[in-house]
């Protein structure tokens, strides 16, 4: 059994709740004492039938305050695959929470109504998977019992959104008409569309093909921590231990050790579970290296042949989080990038995006909570780093503000000189 | 290239092997970045599972940080000996932070009923504060309730273990912000993406040991608002609760004044992962008194510093 993660989107009315629920639901994830807390809620409100949505009812401090907290992650599996959704709220602070869950999501399903067609808000969704490089997008066209399951509707909103896709780079796009309130194409093939000749949801789920997704072709290898045992019977053992970001490592393979940039072979790759032929992302290994070089956190492995930008001037898509504050060029900030931590002088803001219009606003002098804007940076250390469209873990990093630890922003790499 | 795991594709990995890379990836992040870890353990299956994960993470070298235990003092006697027998052979540090010693000492004070769920939180800041510990591992998993569910990888926490779900960091890709000033610590939950069921495929798949009283075994034991409790020395039945013998084990493991039993049959680790993949009660639900209070039960305790 596999893995997939997804991130689920959708304006506040259209359904989204639901098509999670009835996943849960219908997927037997859902236990019966939550359902039974559920019922009694929907008789408590007199609900006509129970409303699944709340099922996926956030916290008292939320209700009390009529706010959504962020991103809630949720679960379920069927035999094929386990399923983990990041659960991304509709209104208050969407772009931060979307932009939260897509990022290590293998791919999105975008609701809209099938009444409303196309809003501003699924145009903004789209966007942040393909800015995230959110590789699979699923839009979800919810509520087809209000339009009479009608094709034309659906075909409608299909060329709309297919048309705007296209300035968006979407690696795979596919469109399902749905009604998650009957449970219309949700887990199985519905009668009521018989005009529709695709997968259900719940199908696309389990079949859509995310291993080639990965990156098997740069070596990367951050060195998170170094495993010495000081112990007699390991009394020379050296091992570096990490994540595989890209590429497939094997023993014997030459390799060059970054930012040193001495060159030797991988001695072997263990685990406790003994020692592997090859490893690939995202594997959690420590690798042991023919020669002894002096090798630290945040230090990286790759191949001669094939090495990442080494370089302290990084230019980057950057999406501010922080209600408190704001970028502004010549702020100075702690940068978190793969297992390597610098600080990062904000050298220049390019433009501020709006993520409605995809307009350009290079008069923009400042970033706030929620917007999305080209920035430079440069940094006290180099980084060793490629492109997010290539790598998403070396090609991403946060931003922290060292007054308040807080995280302030996630930054996506798209070139550096 | 043969598939490596079964799952049928070149370079794929199983949810099994997924979830164990990325629960060893952050505690390697923690005890890199942090000054002092411990690691939550009550010898129940969710810590028995953290604490393999460690012994992965950093070897050959042993676990670098010590394990500590709240202790309400109200345990199953198995799985104190379980406890101390693993800590041996892992050859790593127990802190016992002791509810008794702090009612003896003044510290807190015991609830009327005895409960002493409430008051664990307490005596856990203060060996926190003593031990000056700034990263906690805990073994809670995001299915088990839907407070955990919204609650980060890495948990922000005050200098007085308050948990604020308004202001949590953001947490993006495998980056985890871990920075905090002296006297705030972070709560670690590596198995923040298991289920229950996961879980226990995993503890078939390391063939890992558990107490007994995970494991169908005949027990004298009362219902107590329709829940199967244990007759021990600290959860005695009431005058109208008959007390009968059944045929029960145990889905988690925690103070015994609070902890039900389930009727079961399932004497090996397969025949509990059969049960839980058709069971349609989750474990909290199921045998915690302590989440019961109210709707917003765990919510509450967590603001408190509860884990």
């Amino acid at each position: 059994m596999d893995l997939l993660r997804f991130a689920t989107a959708g304006s506040v009315d259209d359904g989204k709740s639901t098509l999670i629920g009835r996943l849960l639901y219908d997927s037997k994830a859902i236990f019966e004492d939550q359902l039974e807390a559920v019922e009694k809620t929907s008789r408590d409100r007199g609900d006509e039938y129970t409303n699944l949505a709340l099922l996926t009812d956030g916290l008292r401090a939320e209700r009390e305050q009529g706010i959504t907290i962020d991103v809630a992650y949720r679960y379920f599996a069927t035999p094929k695959r386990k399923f983990i959704i990041a659960d991304t709220p509709g209104h208050i602070q969407y772009t931060r929470n979307m932009v939260t869950g897509a990022s290590t999501a293998d791919l999105a399903v975008i609701l809209v109504d099938a009444r409303n067609g196309l809003v501003e808000q699924s145009r903004r969704h789209a966007f942040l998977t393909t800015l995230l490089r959110v590789p699979h997008l699923v839009l979800a066209v919810n509520k087809m019992d209000l339009v009479d399951y009608s094709e034309e509707v659906f075909e409608s909103i299909r060329s709309e959104f297919a048309a705007f896709a296209t300035k968006l780079n979407v690696p795979d796009l596919t469109f399902i008409p749905m009604s998650a309130l009957n449970g219309d194409n949700i887990v199985t093939r519905s009668d009521a569309m018989p005009w529709y000749d695709g997968p259900s949801l719940l199908h696309h789920l389990e079949n859509v093909h995310v291993a080639s997704d990965r990156n098997l072709v740069d070596v990367r290898f951050p060195v998170q921590y170094v495993v010495r045992p000081q112990s007699t019977q390991y009394h020379d053992y050296r091992g570096y231990a990490g994540q595989v970001a890209g590429g497939v490592l094997k023993a014997g393979d030459e390799v060059v050790v970054l930012p040193s940039g001495f060159s030797t072979t991988i001695a072997g790759i263990d685990t406790a579970d003994g020692p592997v032929e090859e490893a690939f992302p995202p594997m959690s290994v420590t690798i042991r290296l023919a020669d002894n070089l002096d090798v630290s956190r945040g230090d990286l492995i790759c191949r001669p042949n094939n090495q990442p930008m080494v370089t302290q001037d990084v230019d980057a898509m950057v999406c501010w989080m922080d209600s408190a504050s704001a970028l502004r060029p010549g702020q100075k900030l702690a940068i978190k990038h793969t297992t390597r931590n610098a600080r990062a002088l904000v050298k220049d803001l390019q433009y501020r995006l709006d993520v409605n219009t995809l307009h350009r606003d290079e008069a923009a002098d400042e970033l706030g909570l929620n917007e999305i804007g080209r920035v430079r940076l440069r940094t006290t250390q180099p980084l060793f780093a490629d492109p997010y469209g290539r790598n998403r873990t070396t090609g991403g990093f946060i931003l922290i503000d060292e007054s308040t630890n807080r995280t302030v922003a996630a930054g996506m790499i798209t070139t550096a000189e | 290239m043969t598939p490596l795991d079964g799952s049928g594709f070149e370079y794929s990995m199983s949810q099994l092997s997924l979830l164990e890379a990325e629960s060893i990836h952050i505690m390697r992040e923690v005890v890199a970045e942090m000054q002092r870890p411990t690691l939550l353990f009550s010898g129940g299956k969710d810590s028995i599972v953290m604490l393999r994960i460690a012994e992965k993470a950093f070897w050959p070298a042993p676990i670098p940080f010590p394990v500590m235990h709240v202790d309400t003092g109200h345990n199953f006697p198995e799985v104190l000996d379980f406890r101390d027998r693993r800590v041996q052979e892992l050859g790593v540090q127990l802190i016992v932070a002791s509810v008794q010693d702090a009612i003896d000492r003044g510290l807190v004070r015991e609830e009327p009923g005895g409960s002493r769920n409430r008051i664990q939180t307490p005596v856990l800041l203060d060996a926190v504060e003593k031990y000056r510990f700034d990263a906690l591992f805990g073994g809670a998993r995001r299915d088990e309730e839907k407070a955990r569910a919204k609650e980060r990888v890495f948990s922000f926490r005050d200098e007085f273990g308050q948990w604020d779900p308004k202001n949590q960091r953001p947490e993006l890709w495998s980056l985890y912000n871990g920075r905090v000033f002296q006297g705030e610590s972070i709560r670690v939950f590596p198995l923040s993406n298991w289920t229950e069921l996961d879980v226990w495929q995993y503890i078939e798949h390391e063939q890992l040991e558990l107490p007994p009283i995970y494991y169908a075994h005949e027990r004298e034991v009362y219902l107590r608002h329709g829940m199967v409790m244990a007759v021990t020395e600290h959860s005695l039945p009431r005058d109208h609760e008959t007390v009968f013998t059944a045929l029960v084990r145990y889905r988690t493991v925690g103070d015994a004044t609070l902890t039900a039993a389930v009727y079961s049959e399932a004497v090996t680790v397969r025949q509990i992962v059969d049960e839980v993949s058709v069971t349609r009660l989750t474990e909290r639900g199921a045998t915690r008194g302590d989440d019961k209070f109210s709707e917003a039960a765990m919510e509450d305790r967590k603001k408190e510093g509860y884990f």
